[in-house]
């Protein structure tokens, strides 16, 4: 369980990879706060929609 | 044990509510410890350099685009068959964290294929049959949404999803069936080549991704049962649940 880079620098740089690494890991992440704020929305989209149509049936 | 009693929107929607937290918290313990192996512990390869490192959310999130279709299309099938609503939700529900992460495995894979194959692309058939299965979900969410009855919807999507399953075995397979630049599987039900450290980051890590979309799909399915049963009396009753 030791770990294999010898510094942090060493590890950022992915064995001069690190472009083709970190864009992989941060597409990840980027979909999947993307994700999570959709969610989000949709939610609170929904929720409105029920006021709106409580609302509605209120001034009726 | 009454079966239909977690079928009905209104106890389900509870239910969903109480567990998805807890998927995402194992999600995110799972993702750690994956990480952790997967990106400072196991050792870099020797032939690909560090870039393979990118197999620890690519096979993961390649597996999961698949498994989740053919969840997805088995909802579908309850669908059709059953003319179940809750199975019509949950369907709609999974589409687009299954897309999510099929659009991640292509994604990874061209940042993988760059280096190593040198080139981002290639028309090869495990590439494009996993394209293929992007526009399935595209597909799969513009027609169930297409329709201005929704349960209409459910059942034209539910079709499509269950004709594109055809696509699962040609993904699953095309590296072996056709000469693929696509290498073969690493790991299989017959054993590994692997490192025993890659292994068991990939299985986390693998796992964290199952953990995340259980949790995405039923925070998802939350808010569709709500889009969906408005005029009910429970959903109104509950007030702004």
């Amino acid at each position: 369980m030791t770990i294999w880079w010898s510094s942090w620098s060493d590890f950022w740089a992915m064995g001069g990879h690190a472009y083709f690494v970190w864009m992989s890991y941060g597409a990840l992440l980027v979909a999947i706060v993307v994700e999570l704020v959709l969610l989000r929305v949709r939610r609170q989209r929904a929720l409105a929609a029920i006021e709106e149509e409580r609302d509605l049936e209120a001034e009726n | 044990m009454n079966w239909f009693y977690f079928s009905s929107p209104p106890t389900f929607f509870r239910l969903a509510g109480r567990l998805a937290p807890w998927f995402f918290i194992l999600a995110a313990v799972l993702a750690a410890w994956g990480l952790y192996l997967g990106l400072l512990v196991a050792p870099t390869d020797a032939q690909q350099g560090a870039v393979y490192r990118v197999i620890f959310i690519h096979v993961p999130t390649a597996w999961m685009s698949m498994f989740l279709y053919f969840v997805m299309a088995c909802y579908c099938g309850l669908t059709l068959v059953f003319n179940t609503r809750l199975s019509a939700m949950m369907a709609r529900a999974i589409a687009p964290t299954g897309a999510m992460f099929t659009f991640i495995a292509l994604w990874t894979g061209a940042f993988w294929g760059r280096p190593t194959w040198g080139t981002y692309w290639v028309w090869d058939a495990r590439l494009t049959s996993e394209l293929v299965l992007l526009f399935l979900y595209f597909g799969y969410m513009a027609l169930a949404n297409a329709f201005e009855d929704p349960r209409r919807g459910d059942r034209a999507a539910a079709l499509l999803a269950l004709i594109g399953v055809v696509n699962l075995p040609i993904i699953y397979f095309s590296v072996q069936w056709w000469n693929t630049l696509h290498q073969g599987s690493s790991v299989s039900f017959k054993g590994t080549s692997m490192h025993v450290t890659m292994l068991t980051g990939m299985l986390v890590m693998s796992f964290a991704a199952w953990m995340y979309a259980i949790g995405a799909t039923l925070v998802r399915v939350r808010s569709v049962i709500l889009e969906r049963e408005r005029r009910a009396q429970w959903v109104r009753e509950a007030g702004a649940a």
